[in-house]
């Protein structure tokens, strides 16, 4: 392991997770609920109409903060080296995983952790090691094996 | 209602901006932080550092509650059990999210960034939902 320094920003890095943590404080203490990502618009799929509103004045939100940062002059770097093709199979695993494990890195990765919830560090771990796991064997194969 | 509608609007809104800042929303960042055998960039670790962090107070704040502060009822997850679909969903997502860089929320954010790609992402996304729910349903009929 050799550490990338050129890319490490661990400020910005933490402020982003600040803000990330203060959401999901706002979405308990206000709202009562968990700041879940999949769960929430997993569950515009099959909720009834009472319940769907509070997810899409969420997601409004999360979908407008791309707008805002260009308004207010930020626009981070976004580097997608993925194919259509691989994008699409990436997503639905996502998407199926994440419906079918009850969460993703903001429901169990910071809410889950957050209160401590066996369920979600064992989530946590399983999606991590995944992760670390694919791009390890992707970058075997593409440097040949 | 309408001020929950604006809060939960706000709530988003800075979950989005906390996302675009961390460098979560960068799929080339997301993967360098998932490459631990290969040049690693840790950075990542911090986002979920600082999240857990303030998280982890208004969870302790509020865990007697039964309503939240504008009034509604408190909604937790009461799945106990390390199960079997718990352990294959989180393997698949990691799969997913090891290929592409992207997890739903950041994905998301990335929507209204002009790229094509974000979009492509999510449309398989909720796909796949909507297929694992159908799958549910099937099973439990």
């Amino acid at each position: 392991m050799t550490i990338d320094w050129s890319q490490f920003s661990p400020l910005s890095a933490f402020s982003g997770g600040l803000l990330i943590g203060l959401a999901a404080a706002a979405f308990m203490l206000l709202h009562g609920r968990i700041m879940g990502v999949s769960s929430i618009l997993g569950g515009l799929l099959t909720s009834v109409k009472d319940d769907s509103v509070w997810r899409v004045s969420f997601l409004a939100g999360l979908i407008a903060a791309p707008i805002l940062g260009s308004l207010i002059g930020f626009m981070p770097s976004v580097r997608i080296e993925q194919s259509f093709l691989g994008l699409s199979f990436a997503g639905l695993l996502v998407g199926f995983g994440t419906s079918l494990g009850n969460g993703c890195t903001s429901g169990h990765g910071v809410c889950g952790i957050a209160r401590l919830s066996p369920r979600s560090i064992i989530a946590t771990l399983t999606f991590m090691a995944f992760g670390m796991l694919t791009v390890w064997l992707m970058h075997k194969i593409q440097s040949g094996l | 209602m309408m001020i929950r509608r604006i809060s939960e609007f706000f709530v988003g809104l800075v979950f989005g901006l906390g996302l675009l800042i961390s460098g979560m929303t960068d799929p080339g960042k997301v993967i360098g932080f998932l490459d631990v055998t290969g040049s690693w960039d840790p950075s990542l670790a911090f986002v979920m550092g600082g999240a857990v962090l303030l998280s982890f107070f208004a969870f302790r704040i509020s865990r007697n509650w039964t309503t939240s502060l504008m009034g509604r009822v408190i909604i937790l997850s009461d799945l106990k059990m390390i199960d079997f679909k718990l352990v294959l969903g989180s393997a698949l997502f990691g799969i997913g999210w090891g290929l592409s860089g992207f997890c739903p929320g950041p994905a998301l954010a990335s929507l209204a960034t002009g790229e094509m790609k974000p979009i492509i992402f999510v449309i398989a996304m909720v796909v796949g939902m909507g297929l694992e729910k159908a799958y549910q349903r099937f099973h439990q009929a």
